[in-house]
């Protein structure tokens, strides 16, 4: 075997690389150590056909390389060494593992022969990443390293997608080796593991007489549709049958906002129409979604007069939270069109019009105040883009007003952390999503809280000219934990008060980056459209907005659609709603 | 029909789980129930016929929802290549059980008796000890040792059920 480039000596290392150069891999985002010095140098080696991005901490790496990913659908790889890097990796992974993205952990561990001694910066990171990983490997011998590499991807992005974890000691990734006795497989041989992409033709022929039967019947879509590619089909499906639809947080995109099917988000801070649309329908479509206790809130109430559907690849997902009527297993795409052979056209006018009715009488409202509104912001960067960016959203209240505030109209246009959802992930997933995207306008919606967490990643951002632009709700609360004690522990703020907050457009400017700060309402759109016409830089604008807007819908955790808290302006019409509906 | 809670019955389970021989795959079976609180009963793990395969015969304890949920997530590990609910199946089950009983001369020919009802046998023998060895189902094992705890069991260990199916049918 020859390998894509020239070079002396070929150690595991070299074959590491051209393993993963051999899977199109662009970008390896990582920190260098003692543990993989020797994979560095073969990344040197390989300058050209695959970039080695340095970034300043590596969950800062695991989240850039997750950006790339789901924005772009290609593969990446994100590296640390020994120890702390493979410790500092971990929330990355599992910030991956949560939302199915194939993401490519790669870690250094110390020599074969000091494994178990305690030897400096070693840890078990094959244990430690195991309850977070699709699958994992420890690596013994560098003439395994392409079949490991083959079967790592292969598992990462069939199937339900999740993240590989590989282990490499030192001395396998320094060990010489004998280039005529390596083989790069280009298949696969994994007796256990098969994943089921069509769907029972028997139980795809019951849910489209469900679907045909149904009078109120909803589609709810989750992120197994964007992983599957899957949102022309249920725009098909919908539009056909006339289903109105409902998205989870990691399907926002793969339905357009603007159509008139779509209700919007369901569940704890979705609106009030997707919330009652599942509450009364007869059937529920679950496509790729996973009955989440965000969407579903109490089990029991849960869409409880409705059939279900649950379309889903991994097996393990059907029956795990609700027992569907006509289980799926299947991948998305390849089941909805199964199924769009099977159904003809359909109306729910009656159905239709209920929905309609919800979506104008009970739409997402806030009011203006003396202090800059969270919410207006979204409007306004909503429309300073065309609807148009990369929406990458940290986690708390901005990024539920970010899902529910800026209107997305194509898959992999919002990236959030939904399952796990940790504080600190847009801002380096954004540098990932415009390496990945370089033509798109990529913005990072963050929180003060979260943007602290990685905001070292401002030099990564820097020195690669990554220019995207960061825009901080800067409420000086940890905002969401906030709300939840204003609403239910009688305003005793307890660890979320952020005095001591740096200038942020200051802190931007030291890193070499652009930084903006904008107190005053009529200040917002001048200073966003500022931020997007320099497109060449990185921008930081720290907006100081209202800390004592509350998020709303919200459904109390457990809780079910009957318990939903809206805004005072339409307090009394909801509770109205629900009472004529009882009755 | 549409529920949440199905079938709360509980009951023991045996899985015959066809593993990977790879380093780390018990660990990723014991982390699996550990982290989803499933509680093994009994484990037993020997490679097979075949060096590459091990077999895992674990007894598990659980409604029909929750024996499902686990069987599920076994097969969703990638070193699992097949797993397979015997409950209720024709099957061998065996287990063996080292018990180690105080007893006196003058105790010992009542405990001889006992171990030959039970086709058990004597493996160790000291001045006022036994140790016996039994094989069988895991009731035939409990009954015995129901019979010794008068005497005094001092130490008892087991390796768990195994199990093959019956007849013509591979487990």
């Amino acid at each position: 075997m020859s390998l894509s480039i020239q070079t002396q000596t070929v150690r595991g290392a070299e074959i590491l690389v051209e393993s993963l150069v051999r899977q199109g891999v662009e970008y390896v985002f990582g920190i260098s150590g003692g543990a993989v010095i020797e994979v560095c140098d073969a990344l040197y080696h390989y300058k050209g056909k695959i970039h080695f991005v340095l970034n300043r901490h590596e969950q800062g790496a695991a989240h850039m390389c997750d950006g790339f990913i789901r924005a772009s659908g290609r593969p990446a790889v994100c590296m640390g060494t020994s120890g702390p890097g493979a410790t500092n990796l971990i929330t990355g992974i599992a910030t991956a593992q949560m939302d199915s993205i194939p993401l490519i952990a790669l870690t250094g561990q110390v020599p074969s022969y000091n494994i178990g001694r305690d030897a400096f910066q070693e840890t078990d990171a094959f244990g430690l990443t195991m309850p977070i990983v699709k699958h994992s490997y420890a690596v013994r011998n560098p003439y395994d390293l392409p079949r490991i590499i083959q079967e790592g991807f292969h598992i990462a992005w069939t199937g339900r997608p999740g993240p590989v974890h590989i282990d490499l000691p030192r001395d396998v990734s320094r060990t010489p080796v004998d280039l005529s006795k390596v083989e790069f497989p280009e298949t696969v041989q994994l007796r256990g593991y098969k994943p089921t992409v069509r769907g029972h033709p028997l139980m795809v022929r019951q849910a489209a007489e469900l679907i045909m039967q149904a009078k109120k019947p909803i589609l709810y879509i989750g992120g197994g549709v964007i992983a599957s590619g899957a949102a022309e089909e249920v725009r098909q499906l919908a539009e056909r049958c006339q289903i109105p639809v409902t998205y989870t947080l990691m399907a926002k995109g793969g339905f357009p906002d603007d159509h008139p099917l779509c209700t919007g988000m369901p569940g704890m801070h979705g609106t009030v129409c997707a919330n009652f649309a599942l509450h009364f329908s007869d059937l529920v479509i679950c496509v790729g979604a996973r009955f989440d206790d965000r969407v579903t809130g109490d089990l029991k109430e849960f869409a409880k007069g409705a059939k279900k559907i649950h379309i889903d690849i991994d097996p393990a997902e059907i029956g795990k939270n609700v027992k569907p009527d006509v289980p799926i297993v299947g991948d998305a795409k390849t089941v909805l069109r199964q199924l769009l052979e099977l159904v003809g056209p359909r109306r729910h006018d009656e159905w239709l019009r209920q929905i309609d009715h919800w979506k104008a009488q009970f739409p997402l409202v806030y009011q203006k105040g003396d202090k800059i509104k969270p919410q207006y912001v979204m409007e306004v960067l909503a429309k300073v883009t065309g609807k148009n960016a990369i929406v990458v959203a940290d986690v708390g209240q901005h990024q539920m007003w970010a899902a529910q505030y800026y209107p997305c109209h194509r898959p992999r246009q919002f990236l959030t952390t939904g399952g796990l959802g940790t504080m600190g992930y847009a801002f380096p997933a954004s540098l990932g999503a415009k390496l990945a995207c370089p033509d798109h306008l990529v913005i990072a919606v963050v929180g003060d809280g979260g943007f602290q967490m990685t905001m070292s990643e401002l030099a990564t951002a820097v020195v690669y000219n990554i220019p995207v632009k960061v825009v901080i709700i800067n409420n000086f609360y940890l905002g969401m934990v906030k709300q939840w004690q204003d609403l239910f522990f009688g305003a005793r703020y307890s660890g979320v008060d952020l005095e001591g907050n740096p200038d942020f457009a200051a802190i931007a400017e030291a890193f070499g980056a652009v930084g903006m700060r904008v107190t005053e309402e009529d200040d917002v759109e001048g200073v966003l459209r500022r931020a997007i016409e320099m497109e060449d830089k990185v921008v930081i604008v720290d907006v100081h907005v209202d800390p004592d807007e509350h998020c709303y819908p919200m459904i109390p955790s457990g809780r079910s659609v009957k318990d939903i808290i809206v805004h005072p302006l339409l307090r009394e019409k909801v509770k109205k709603e629900l009472e004529r509906h009882a009755a | 029909m549409a529920s949440t809670n199905g079938r709360r019955q509980q009951r023991l389970h045996t899985l015959s789980v066809l593993v990977e021989n790879r380093p780390g795959v018990l660990a990723r079976v014991a982390g699996l129930f550990a982290r989803r609180s499933f509680n093994i009963e009994s484990l037993a793990v020997s490679t097979t016929d075949d060096p590459s395969i091990s077999r895992m015969t674990i007894v598990v304890g659980g409604d029909d929802d929750t024996i499902e949920q686990i069987t599920k997530q076994l097969n969703k590990l990638i070193d699992v290549i097949k797993v397979h609910d015997h409950t209720g199946e024709e099957i061998v089950e065996r287990e063996l059980a080292l018990l180690k009983v105080n007893c006196s001369m003058e105790q010992r020919h009542y405990v001889i008796q006992l171990v030959e009802i039970f086709r058990a046998s004597i493996v160790d023998v000291g001045a006022s000890m036994l140790t016996i060895e039994i094989t069988g189902s895991s009731d035939k094992i409990d009954a015995l040792m129901e019979l010794l705890r008068p005497f005094g069991i001092s130490e008892v260990v087991r390796t768990g059920k195994v199990i093959l199916s019956r007849g013509e049918r591979s487990t």
